[in-house]
């Protein structure tokens, strides 16, 4: 049997929800994308977009209105491992860095010794080393997100889901952490989905960016990013670097105006 | 601008000083000990009759003796147990159902309308019917302590489980938790802040019906035994009586406050 490589595909996904007058919205419509082995697949999109709720059904936290979502090339009939990155990192207070380090493990009956490991492991990856007793309220915002990749990255996932990971820190901080994931991402591809609305950051991320409009949801663009994975930021690829992020701002900045006036 | 080149200054000075302004730790003491002080001055220069109110140090000297002959001990050891035994089973019973309405919508939908009609009820006016079920033992005392305990623990828990952020939940969903798992390792420990809160809650109420209950119906323990007491019209016994209620409530606060500690390191 020919192993086929391991891909995501989200299939003619539809998702209507009825808002708060009562009336019927769709919030995605017509979505197909697929997120292949070892790919760093950006949704980028203008608020109101839907990207979230895309990310909450692959999840598989919301079920669609229609279409489907599927693994292809797992080994044997396993169920996916999925883990999540959130904004609000949803660290357990309760439980100390370690602990929640683990957690992903122990709900999948690891053993103590292989949690033990692979916790060491994970946490000496995000620079956390030395704070495994602590509790999430001791943490700055950063280490608390540096905690919440390590307890994503723990478990292995065939898929890692990140909503807008970075979003609730401040400037100089987002900068190192986006730094810092793409250095552990190298050491450990996984396919990855990542939720933004910063276009920068899907830039200096992305293999492939994904650009969505608003009401309703749709994919308006693809746009495969075409330098190395590390030091897109460097002089060199300025020029190159500025030119995608034109392109995904020029697709987004008229419904990110309109989206602008309809918070109020 | 002034002509004679003397500019005017206005000095800006840190006028939220007061917020931070410390005070030493003997000033807790200055008010309890005053007020014991000008009491036995007061009564020592018999401005207040003995029987009335008797001083700090008669309270303490009859104290003393019922303490030495041993008189206080049963009513102290009685009192105890019934509380004890009251406040564990309440408590216990109450986190329980609070946990399990706050699990299962069904048993919400249909039992909390029950438990918020209860609720309001003094649990005291049920004495009378619950000592024709059970008689006049010892249960119906730790009967209705347990009932006075209930309830706000119950509530307290209930809320806990309810007021959950549901991302926690989620999380745990991401990572493949069973049902079980997820009511024991996130429920359970999200909502133990405000089943701290509801304990805390009952032990103040549960003191309350001890002493209601033992004035009411009993021979025994510290509320029959201050009953017993002004009776006599022996004021300074009657308010040793008081002095061990009130140290009864404070160790009951220290050791819920410990407790709490030790439950939760990382609030």
């Amino acid at each position: 049997m020919v192993t086929q490589p391991m891909r995501v595909v989200v299939k003619d996904l539809e998702k209507k929800f009825i808002d708060s007058r009562k009336q019927e919205v769709t919030a995605l419509r017509n979505i197909n994308l697929t997120i292949e082995e070892e790919e760093f697949v950006v949704l980028v999109g203008p608020s109101g977009c839907g990207k979230s709720t895309l990310l909450n059904i692959v999840a598989g936290l919301l079920s669609p209105s229609s279409g489907e979502i599927y693994f292809e090339g797992l080994e044997g009939n396993k169920r996916p491992k999925m883990s999540v990155v959130f904004q609000e990192v949803a660290l357990f207070p309760w439980r100390t860095v370690y602990e929640n380090v683990v957690f992903g493990l122990e709900e999948r009956g690891a053993s103590k010794e292989e949690q033990r490991e692979k916790g060491k492991y994970y946490i000496d990856m995000v620079g956390l080393a030395g704070f495994e007793n602590a509790y999430p309220k001791q943490l700055s915002g950063g280490m608390r997100q540096r905690a919440g990749i390590a307890r994503a990255l723990a478990v292995e996932p065939d898929l890692l889901l990140m909503d807008e990971p970075f979003s609730a820190l401040d400037a100089q901080t987002r900068t190192i952490m986006q730094e810092e994931l793409l250095s552990i991402w190298n050491r450990r591809r996984l396919s990855t989905l990542y939720v933004t609305h910063n276009i920068d950051e899907a830039v200096f991320l992305g293999d492939r960016v994904i650009v969505m409009s608003r009401r309703p949801g749709e994919i308006k663009e693809t746009i495969r990013i075409d330098l190395p994975k590390l030091g897109r930021k460097d002089e060199k690829y300025r020029h190159d670097f500025d030119r995608y992020s034109d392109q995904i701002w020029n697709l987004i900045r008229h419904e990110a105006q309109e989206a602008l006036v309809e918070e109020v | 601008m002034k002509q004679d080149g003397e500019l005017s200054r206005q000095q800006i000075h840190n006028a939220a000083a007061f917020l931070d302004k410390k005070v030493p730790m003997y000033a807790s003491v200055i008010g309890v000990l005053g007020i014991l002080v000008i009491w036995e001055i007061l009564c020592r220069l018999q401005w207040i009759p003995p029987l009335y109110l008797p001083s700090p140090i008669d309270i303490i000297r009859s104290g003393w003796e019922i303490t030495v002959s041993g008189e206080v001990f049963e009513d102290v050891y009685t009192s105890l147990v019934r509380i004890i035994v009251g406040y564990v089973c309440g408590a216990a019973l109450g986190i329980s159902v609070g946990l399990i309405l706050g699990f299962f919508r069904w048993m919400d939908a249909i039992f909390t309308p029950v438990v918020y009609s209860i609720y309001p009820i003094p649990k005291i006016a049920l004495l009378p019917l619950i000592i024709l079920w059970l008689g006049i033992g010892e249960l119906p005392k730790i009967v209705i302590i347990a009932l006075g305990v209930f309830f706000p623990v119950i509530i307290n828990t209930y809320a806990g489980v309810r007021n959950i952020d549901p991302i926690l939940i989620k999380v745990a969903i991401t990572f493949g938790s069973s049902r079980l798992s997820i009511m024991r390792k996130v429920m359970l420990p999200a909502s133990l802040p405000t089943i701290m809160a509801g304990l805390k809650l009952a032990a103040g109420t549960s003191l309350i019906l001890l002493v209601s209950a033992e004035m009411i119906a009993s021979e025994k323990g510290l509320g029959a035994m201050i009953l017993h007491y002004g009776h006599l019209m022996m004021t300074d016994r009657l308010l040793f009586g008081v002095f061990i209620l009130s140290l009864l409530g404070l160790l009951f606060n220290r050791s819920l406050v410990w407790l709490e500690r030790k439950l939760l390191p990382w609030k």
